[in-house]
């Protein structure tokens, strides 16, 4: 993902914005699961990790001395659309405790279709029985296809099925499909 | 005979002589030719303007299958091959079976060929009863049948008394034993010349040494004996240069090369295709170059075609058990036409003239063109270039290494015993 | 990429590709439940036509890792006991729908063969002399962990030792560690070294003696009793005396030097010592790799998308 502020697309969320979001999200997340101890944050390759470690800084910062479980996970192999275009394994899986019991946060930066936190769920499954998962998205865009909500929102972006978002930590850009198409030729 | 009576005539054809190339008429009736010369006309006349027209081809070395692999060539099959490559006259190698080494089986093929009618079939006959290298055949019985070349084709005779003894026996009669070059001791599971693409792709290597070495031990034999010896589809520098000393030492030897030893290198082997397995097997570059000067040196008397038809499927297997050998009569002229840089009389000698001679049928093939001969001839461009199919050969088996080759040198006509049995690049039955 | 056959095939940016797949594939073994369903529903069928245990087992759980079907034809127990051909064999499992060919045979070849019969993917799991490609990755990803990275191999001293001659293991090891930039050592008897080895990219000593103290890698080929009989060596005990890696031997090595062989070993003969005493040895570990590496290649072939696959919709 190229850096936001190169792109021709509008800047829907500054740097600040992304911070704000962030934090609410650790406050969302802390008030529902009444604290943090059982919580784990597991952040998905690669967008959803920056992000995950984001709210634990933010988390911390909230509840100064308390310890946040967090990890990342890879869902490539999970893919339903493998073989249908090229899949290269985006970075390590790191889950270093059993999530059995535990409640997981999967974490990611753009809720569109549904389908990579389909295989992230399924991924999941083979670190245990988590008590339950919830999602935390910084943009969600719209566009379902599966039966997925998430449960905290940076912010909604409604978006045409084919234009760009790209999410870094300095902003996030959407780019509209004719501008995209402009690009590509 | 008056000129009309003539049943055929070729116009203007570029008519090979051993003394030169003349531009003329030739005209053929009732198996004779009949006329030489110019304005000649006759019942059937085709213009043979830019052709080349010589006496027909004879192959010193084909396989026919029949009898016993009637699935991969019969006699019919290969003689209609062998008409359309310009062949008024074939060997047919004895590895059949039942083996070429009695007189019943050696009758059987001739009759089969007289009947069907494309070519002369001549069979050769094993040198050792079933080519097993321990008994000789009755060499007195199969001259009186025909036979004048007698050969273990495909083992060679690894025995040195045995060789000795044929050699010496074969003194008392006019004939020729032909060796096939190869110490199956150094040879064993070979697939193709050893060298660097043999090591890259690991398979048992065919050393040249051991095609040397039986050449040596025979050419010593000679020399011992005195008697002659033909040596078949050589293919390594070092038996060239072999057969130069021995020619120069004055020894009864006569040496042949397949078209494919001049025009097909090692390398061709890469990806596994058995269609390219030969034995003995395709060379190097510096091989073919070797061959080549022996052909223009005269070390080399005659093109041998090694025609080796093989079915589909036992070709298709590991490329270890895949047996040996390509197609070779349809494509001769235009592979050796292109390979080579001789002049046509060269050509003609080395596919017509010497090897009839070698085969002891010059009394009707490779003759003059002249009027009272017999008329077994062959009309060929030199210059047309044509793509090679391997689904278009006359051929039942389609292993020719050629397939999507483009060659130059193209039989139109040939003509057997006075008959047109190749008209304008088809077979007539 | 349709097919692995050769290491000849593979550049040098598609071994590094292979190596860092597989320490993602490495990961993904050392996961609580070791398996992903990247390649459910593809049907990767073992056909081997001679023994090998290992190697079969190795790609077998490799695919089932990745949720592949396999199914094992083993030429014992097939219809070529009746004279079916190989063609008709290949076309035949073809017709079953296979997505991916693993085939070992003692003919030199014949996975290149298959490819003309099948529209399914073929690998190389050795044949005959010729080539064992993914035993050469699986070498090459132990050193390059070992040594940190695929760049680390440039400049280190691996010795091949003893037949090269009828050893697809050593032709794909040096076609495979020479692009990563190691310098290859075939180390054997002039009889079991290719001729035409002089035009490889490789040094040749004859004399283990002289170059054991100089590797980084020290990799030990099989020996097999019948080379004696076609007279490639006297006899085994001179092979060993001159070729085998014995104790004394063993303490000539550096340090850090690895000891590799790619099983069986020939105990008493290619590895005199107890390979358990020698720290360098990393012969169990080239096992363990070899599941990882499989299931990078397999993977790679299958599931990294390639536009046969799209065609054939297998995957929806």
């Amino acid at each position: 993902m190229s850096s936001a502020g190169t792109q021709s697309g509008a800047v829907v969320l500054t740097a600040q914005d992304i911070s704000r979001a962030i934090t609410r999200i650790a406050h969302e997340i802390l008030e529902r699961n009444r604290g943090i101890n059982n919580v784990v944050l597991v952040g998905m390759q690669r967008g959803g990790v920056w992000i995950a470690d984001a709210i634990k800084a933010a988390v911390e910062r909230v509840e100064p001395g308390s310890t946040v479980g967090a990890g990342s996970i890879d869902v490539s192999m999970y893919r339903d659309d493998i073989g249908l275009r090229p899949v290269v394994p985006a970075a390590a899986t790191n889950i270093s405790v059993d999530l059995s019991g535990r409640t997981v946060v999967l974490v990611d930066d753009v809720l569109f279709t549904g389908r990579t936190v389909r295989a992230a769920l399924e991924a999941l499954n083979d670190y245990g029985r988590p008590r339950a998962v919830q999602l935390a998205v910084l943009v969600d865009r719209g566009h379902r296809e599966l039966p997925i909500r998430p449960d905290y929102v940076g912010k909604n972006i409604p978006t045409h099925f084919d234009d760009e978002v790209l999410v870094n930590e300095s902003g996030v850009v959407v780019t509209l499909a004719q501008q995209v198409e402009e690009k590509v030729s | 005979m008056s000129k009309s009576a003539a049943e055929l005539v070729f116009q203007n054809a570029s008519i090979v002589h051993p003394t030169g190339v003349e531009v003329g008429d030739v005209a053929i009736a009732a198996g004779l030719i009949v006329g030489v010369g110019s304005g000649l006309t006759g019942k059937k006349i085709i213009d043979a303007t830019g052709l080349h027209l010589s006496s027909g081809f004879v192959d010193l070395h084909t396989h026919l299958r029949e009898p016993g692999k009637e699935e991969a060539e019969t006699i019919e099959t290969g003689s209609r091959a062998a008409a359309l490559g310009g062949y008024t006259a074939v060997i047919a190698m004895p590895n059949t079976d039942p083996s070429q080494d009695c007189v019943a089986v050696v009758n059987f093929v001739r009759q089969k060929a007289t009947e069907v009618g494309l070519c002369e079939v001549v069979p050769s006959a094993c040198i050792t009863v079933g080519r097993r290298g321990e008994q000789l055949v009755p060499f007195a019985a199969l001259h009186e049948a025909g036979v004048r070349i007698f050969t273990d084709d495909g083992n060679g005779v690894q025995d040195p008394l045995i060789m000795r003894r044929a050699l010496e026996y074969s003194r008392d009669l006019d004939i020729v034993l032909a060796q096939h070059c190869e110490v199956s001791r150094l040879t064993e599971g070979a697939v193709m010349h050893e060298g660097e693409c043999c090591s890259a792709l690991g398979v048992p290597g065919w050393p040249s040494i051991a095609e040397e070495l039986m050449l040596h031990r025979d050419i010593e034999l000679v020399r011992l004996t005195g008697a002659p010896m033909h040596f078949l589809h050589l293919s390594t520098a070092g038996s060239v240069e072999l057969v130069r000393r021995a020619k120069a030492d004055g020894l009864p030897v006569t040496a042949e090369v397949t078209p494919h030893h001049l025009a097909l290198t090692d390398d061709l082997l890469v990806g596994f295709d058995s269609v390219f397995k030969v034995n003995p097997p395709l060379r190097t570059r510096a091989d073919i170059q070797a061959l080549k000067d022996g052909v223009a040196d005269g070390t080399i008397d005659a093109i041998a075609t090694d025609h080796a038809p093989h079915a589909a499927h036992t070709k298709d297997v590991p490329i270890d058990s895949a047996p040996p050998g390509m197609l070779g009569l349809e494509t001769a002229l235009g592979v050796v036409n292109t390979a080579l840089d001789v002049s046509v009389v060269r050509l003609v000698e080395l596919l017509s003239w010497n090897p009839a001679r070698i085969a002891g049928i010059q009394d009707r093939h490779g003759r003059p063109i002249a009027v009272g001969e017999v008329a077994n001839i062959s009309v060929w461009s030199s210059t047309d270039t044509w793509n090679v199919s391997r689904d278009e050969m006359a051929s039942k088996s389609k292993n020719t290494p050629y397939h999507g080759m483009k060659i130059r040198g193209k039989v139109k006509y040939t003509v057997f015993n006075g008959e047109l049995v190749v008209d304008n690049e088809k077979a007539v039955r | 990429m349709k097919h692995l056959l050769s290491a000849d095939d593979l550049t040098t940016d598609e071994i590094i590709a292979f190596l860092s797949m597989a320490d993602h594939m490495a990961e993904v073994n050392a996961r609580p439940v070791p398996k992903v369903p990247a390649l459910r529903g593809k049907t990767v069928v073992s056909v081997f036509f001679e023994d090998s245990t290992r190697t079969r087992l190795s790609f077998e759980t490799a695919a089932k890792r990745l949720s592949a079907d396999t199914m094992t034809f083993s030429a014992s127990t097939s219809s070529l006991n009746k004279g079916e051909s190989l063609r008709d064999t290949i076309e035949t499992l073809s017709a079953m729908r296979v997505d991916a060919f693993v085939v070992r045979h003692k003919s030199s070849g014949v996975p290149l063969q298959i490819t003309e019969w099948t529209d399914a993917c073929v690998i190389n799991a050795g044949d005959g002399w010729h080539q064992h490609p993914t035993q050469a990755l699986t070498d090459a990803y132990t050193m390059t962990r070992e040594f940190g990275s695929p760049q680390t191999l440039k400049g280190k001293t691996v010795a091949i030792v003893g037949d090269i001659l009828h050893s697809r293991v050593a032709r794909s090891n040096v076609s495979v560690l020479t692009k990563l930039g190691a310098k290859v050592v075939l180390v054997g008897p002039s009889t079991l070294i290719p001729a035409s080895a002089t035009e490889w990219p490789v040094n040749i000593s004859h004399s283990l003696d002289d170059v054991i103290a100089d590797v980084d890698v020290l990799y030990m080929l099989r020996m097999q009793q019948e080379r004696m009989e076609t007279a490639f060596v006297p006899s085994l005990g001179e092979y060993t005396t001159r070729f085998g890696l014995t104790a004394h031997r063993a303490s000539r090595l550096a340090e850090h030097a690895l000891v590799m062989h790619p099983g069986p070993m020939n105990r008493g003969i290619d590895m005199v010592v107890d390979p358990a005493d020698v720290p360098g040895s990393r012969i169990l570990k080239q096992v363990t790799n070899g599941i990882p590496v499989r299931m990078a290649v397999l993977f790679t072939l299958l599931g990294a998308g390639n536009a046969s696959q799209l065609t054939q919709g297998t995957d929806l």
